[in-house]
């Protein structure tokens, strides 16, 4: 991994092995650039809650360090908290307490004066203002998520972590919540997503992360992620159903599928030649026809499956 | 320190109190009432005097601890097990916070409680039967001092409960036997001999005594020795909240 100028958050060979004895985290080296939307993604069990949870503070590291814009989150763990703002995967809220309240409780519990001014800034950006007064137990699920964003935000955090934000949450909801850190990101804020669905950080983030058994397989960027692993194929739709691959196509990259009405071409995207014009000179010269074709570039969950594999291989 | 978070805790569990405020105090002034009418009146009347105190007298600052210990208890309690229990606990401790800011937050509203509701009792009290003070000062003293133990003692069990069962657990089946055997409504001296050095090793008796003490100035033990145990307890309670926030025990894993 390149080692970045002036990292927002630095972890350093961190482990955590649980009482029970589960290894969750197995030296994990990773930088946060300052101002990026940085998204961890990785299968249930993999390790992404409790990174999160070591960076701020709820379960305590193993062995390794962590520094929040420089300040160690244990010895300096004042500094350190007061820069993050956590939204965790849960959706745990004081039941009886008021919208405002529960935002107030929150800036105050993170050392920061009261601010009535800043306060409602918060709750028209989450788009609670007309709830403030609202008992949280009346509000529906995506409410009670977005005032759980309020109460990260009212300290003002420089780092925000989103531990799966748009978990549960219609399609409608998880636009608006895109939007949302679009914007704080906007502000100057760096944001930390976990997320199983992959279209959120393909469509949201700088930079990606991949966890897996506790450790970090893959970090690059979005695009440069997609355009490396990306692999391509072309599809082409058979006039007639192939019942094996003439001998003279067996060197290339091709599978049969669809009981032989179909021929699957894989070939690398980011290389100079696709070698489709051979391929297509090869089917003339076979004499198979075909209909149709379509090529379609793999996404970041075929990426994903395919490092999970090599993870499991190995 | 972060004084706006150990403000923020402080307020948000007093406001957790003062909407159920109807509650809060009706259940206690109700069975202090029915205490007096009771004891006090019914059985009382007959009791003549205890060590020169009318009965009805004697038992206010019993009955003062005895719900000083309980409420003081299922508060703290009540007050640390609710975030665990509902998750909001993540936030607490993601937040620049001590140990010791989170404990003056929570014990310190929940002491502050309970000696408001003391303070309400013996008004009450009041109502039922004449008695005085005589060291106004060290009843103060005596009043916070357990307050603060026994709210520190019921933030432990708040911690260590894993359930709603387990926090009823001790205060039923520990805390309430004490509290009766204690010499709420008895002077230890009214026990047959051995009973008397077997209560001695019933911490409640000390917190009783020292009390009733500060009011009538008559004592099962050395009021010099009450101070001194409560001192004691509230010092072993200390230690295990340091252990607590130390070890990570039942908050971090």
């Amino acid at each position: 991994m390149s080692s970045e100028v002036d990292p927002i958050i630095s972890v350093r060979g961190l482990t955590k092995t649980y009482a029970t004895g589960f290894q969750a985290l197995r030296g994990i080296d990773l930088e946060i650039r300052r101002g990026e939307i940085f998204a961890l993604l990785g299968p249930n069990g993999a390790g992404k809650s409790t990174l999160i949870n070591i960076i701020c503070g709820i379960v305590n590291p193993g062995t390794g360090t962590v520094l929040v814009d420089g300040h160690d989150v244990v010895r300096d763990y004042r500094l350190a908290r007061q820069a993050i703002g956590l939204v965790p995967q849960e959706l745990h809220t004081d039941m009886f307490e008021r919208v405002r309240d529960t935002v107030a409780f929150s800036r105050g519990l993170f050392g920061r004066p009261p601010d009535t001014a800043f306060i409602e800034r918060v709750l028209r950006q989450v788009s609670l203002w007309d709830k403030r007064d609202a008992k949280i137990m009346t509000l529906s699920g995506g409410m009670k998520r977005r005032v759980m964003l309020a109460k990260a935000l009212a300290h003002e955090p420089r780092i925000l972590f989103l531990d799966e934000p748009t978990a549960g949450v219609d399609v409608e909801l998880r636009r608006g919540m895109w939007d949302l850190v679009r914007n704080l990101r906007a502000e100057g804020v760096t944001i930390i997503l976990t997320t199983h669905y992959i279209e959120e950080a393909e469509e949201m983030a700088d930079r990606i992360g991949i966890i897996n058994h506790g450790e970090i397989r893959l970090v690059d960027d979005t695009a440069a992620l997609l355009q490396k692993l990306g692999r391509r194929e072309l599809r082409l739709q058979l006039q007639q159903p192939l019942a094996a691959l003439p001998p003279a196509l067996a060197g290339l990259p091709l599978q049969l599928a669809g009981d032989g009405n179909e021929l699957v071409y894989a070939f690398d995207a980011s290389g100079g030649g696709t070698g489709i014009a051979g391929l297509l000179a090869a089917l003339q010269a076979q004499g198979i026809e075909f209909r149709d074709l379509a090529t379609r570039e793999s996404s970041l969950e075929d990426i994903f499956v395919g490092l999970l594999r090599e993870g499991a291989r190995s | 320190m972060n004084l706006h978070g150990v403000r923020a805790i402080y307020h948000f569990e007093l406001s957790r109190w003062f909407r159920t405020l109807g509650q809060s105090i009706a259940a206690p002034v109700i069975s202090t009432s029915l205490y007096f009418i009771v004891f006090g009146a019914a059985i009382g009347a007959r009791m003549g005097q205890v060590e020169g105190v009318s009965f009805g007298a004697f038992i206010v600052p019993g009955l003062v601890m005895l719900t000083l210990l309980t409420e003081s208890i299922s508060n703290a309690s009540f007050g640390i097990h609710m975030p665990r229990f509902s998750g909001t606990i993540y936030e607490v401790l993601s937040a620049p916070v001590s140990a010791f800011e989170v404990v003056l937050g929570y014990v310190g509203a929940a002491a502050t409680k309970s000696v408001l509701l003391g303070l309400l009792i013996l008004a009450t009290a009041r109502l039922f039967v004449p008695y005085t003070i005589a060291h106004p000062f060290l009843m103060v003293i005596f009043l916070v001092l357990t307050a603060v133990t026994f709210c520190l003692f019921g933030f432990i069990i708040g911690i260590w409960a894993d359930g709603f069962e387990k926090l009823q657990v001790i205060p039923v089946l520990v805390v309430t036997p004490l509290a009766f055997l204690g010499g709420s409504f008895y002077s230890i001296s009214m026990l047959p001999p051995v009973w008397q050095k077997v209560a001695l090793l019933n911490p409640v008796v000390y917190l009783v005594s020292g009390f009733r003490w500060s009011f009538f100035e008559t004592a099962d033990v050395g009021v010099g020795v009450s101070l001194a145990m409560m001192g004691l307890f509230l010092t072993l309670c200390l230690a295990a909240i340091w252990w607590i926030f130390r070890t990570g025990y039942r908050l971090k894993s």
